[in-house]
């Protein structure tokens, strides 16, 4: 068990930093909002990590179970309210791109800036 | 069993992360997200976590693939230039991991019942819900009304999001940029030529409307709630706009409609909280909206659970319809 | 009785896994992407038939039982349409369905 508690903070890191690699070092700007999603996704992976109880299950009540340990519903809130926003600062990302394109021709971001300097 | 299948669901989700990156093509890389968000949805899923599951697969493998390939038809599909200063990136972006991977040797024992998140006010939500509120979904407890703030802000976000996505999207174009629509791309139109997917999506339309509006009322009983049942009932109407075409789904429901959802929704949920405050108490206190101080709880969490589900709806279909106009402005 | 229950969905589990197995290898192994499409279909029609039936029949006459028929279902329906519009967008993107000169050896190269 404790391996696969050291290995859900391992997987979280290299999630984390394959998406901060794609936001910095890439120059298409669609690729760098796709990175800022997996970014996204694995902070959502640590906080519904540390929610878990062991021998917990869902916090949901019924009549038929009762005396059951249940898993900490506050990470899984805050983590419902991070998804939606997170598709709402795409879907406005993805807005300000489109409307790049239509005005450099371009969305690669070494030839936009290149664009602005002349 | 379990700690095999989680290693190997987390170990699928590098692949998936690595491919995504590594890949030229944008489009394989969209489609590739949409495996990612439902492989972590299947993971949250065996940490318990059935909400965030649930919103995880409507949300990021649904609509954040549509408003992705959107975005996709009217910009590039290949991403042009190599990676300057690679070297670098690779140096900052391992010298960050080791410092987390360092930090996370601190971390209290995965599903430890002593660790410090679940000391403080999850036992307090998890014993008094049942005194106070009464239903027994815990988490749209904690989302309705114990943290109901944080999600009018979450409401107001989403808002801004589509007004914002109106604003940058809803101006005419130039004539350069009009690209006269030819037999295959003609939105008028739509995909109404082939057959199969004619009937299917006729077919499931309907059912997925009503299976968002069961997600929508049946949040306080089961996972689920506003957000998946906006999100749910979006796709809906995608589906709908990408057979038949987008012009027919203006029609069926017009973006008056959409407007009135959207400001709709956030004004039915802060109405929820000055109705509170009229009758005496403070702001989003759902105690006083009736006489049996849990009823009125339970009504104020079904109001603004449909006012959350009315915003994000509203929004979700705004922006898909700003995406898919763009060509024709 | 319940063993045997048991046994049944537990072959009906296994007989899926190896369906599904056999899917995945036919998806990496096809050389076109028309027969990969049709090495994946057998995921998606035995693989979730099978394993479906198997997890329905460790529910037993329960309402999860029904909600899973209705899962099975919309899979049943969904998939082939999917696919459906897979082939057909590939055909307008120009992909054509030869398997290459690999698939007729007495034809001259």
């Amino acid at each position: 068990m404790e391996f696969l508690g050291l290995y859900h903070y391992w997987v979280f890191v290299v999630l984390l930093m394959i998406g901060f690699y794609a936001v910095v070092a890439k120059v298409n700007l669609i690729k760098k909002l796709i990175g800022l999603s997996i970014f996204q996704s694995a902070v959502f992976l640590l906080y519904i990590t540390m929610s878990k109880v062991s021998g917990g299950t869902a916090p949901i009540f019924s009549e038929k179970i009762t005396g059951v340990l249940y898993s900490n519903p506050l990470p899984q809130v805050l983590i419902l309210t991070a998804i939606v926003v997170g598709i709402s600062t795409t879907a406005l990302g993805l807005g300000i791109v489109v409307r790049i394109k239509e005005e450099y021709g371009t969305t690669e971001e070494h030839e936009i800036q290149e664009i602005d300097r002349r | 069993m379990t700690v095999l299948f989680g290693v190997l669901l987390l170990t699928l989700l590098v692949i998936t992360a690595v491919a995504i990156v590594r890949t030229k093509n944008l489009f394989v890389a969209v489609m590739l997200l949409g495996i990612f968000s439902l492989l972590i949805a299947a993971n949250f899923f065996l940490l318990d976590a059935a909400d965030v599951a649930l919103t995880e697969a409507a949300v990021g493998a649904g609509i954040s693939t549509v408003l992705f390939l959107g975005a996709l038809a009217l910009t590039s599909e290949f991403e042009h230039a190599a990676t300057p200063h690679r070297w670098l990136s690779l140096a900052v972006v391992t010298g960050a991991a080791l410092v987390v991977l360092y930090a996370t040797f601190d971390k209290p024992e995965f599903g430890d019942p002593n660790a410090p998140v679940h000391q403080h006010v999850a036992p307090w939500y998890l014993q008094k819900t049942p005194e106070y509120i009464d239903i027994p979904n815990v988490v749209t407890a904690v989302l309705g009304s114990y943290r109901g703030y944080d999600t009018l802000g979450e409401v107001f976000v989403v808002f801004t999001a589509g007004i914002g996505v109106l604003f940058l999207l809803s101006a005419r174009r130039g004539p350069a940029g009009r690209r006269r629509p030819d037999q295959a791309h003609d939105p008028a139109i739509g995909l109404r030529s082939h057959v199969i997917p004619l009937v299917v999506s006729r077919l499931l339309a309907p059912f997925i409307l009503l299976f968002g509006l069961y997600v929508q009322f049946h949040g306080e009983y089961g996972p689920g709630g506003g957000f998946q049942a906006g999100a749910l009932i979006a796709a809906a109407f995608i589906l709908y706009a990408l057979i038949e075409g987008e012009e027919r789904t203006l029609r069926v429901l017009p973006q008056g409609a959409l407007n009135a959802l959207m400001v709709g929704g956030a004004l039915l949920y802060g109405g929820v909280g000055v109705v509170g405050m009229l009758e005496g108490a403070e702001f989003l206190n759902y105690s006083v909206l009736a006489a049996n101080p849990v009823k009125g709880q339970q009504l104020g969490i079904i109001l603004i659970e449909a006012g959350v589900g009315m915003t994000v709806t509203g929004v979700l279909l705004s922006i898909f319809h700003a995406f898919a106009a763009r060509d024709r402005a | 009785m319940k063993i045997a229950l048991d046994i049944l969905s537990w072959v009906l589990l296994t007989a899926g896994g190896v369906f599904v197995l056999v899917g995945g290898i036919g998806a990496l192994r096809m050389p076109n992407l028309y027969t990969r499409m049709h090495a994946a279909s057998v995921t998606d029609t035995m693989g979730a038939i099978l394993v479906i039936a198997g997890v329905m029949i460790q529910a037993g006459f329960t309402l999860v039982t029904i909600k899973l028929a209705a899962i099975l279902l919309f899979l049943l329906i969904t998939s082939p349409t999917a696919s459906y519009a897979l082939g057909n967008a590939a055909m307008l993107a120009g992909i054509k369905p030869d398997a290459g000169s690999a698939a007729d050896p007495e034809k001259a190269p």
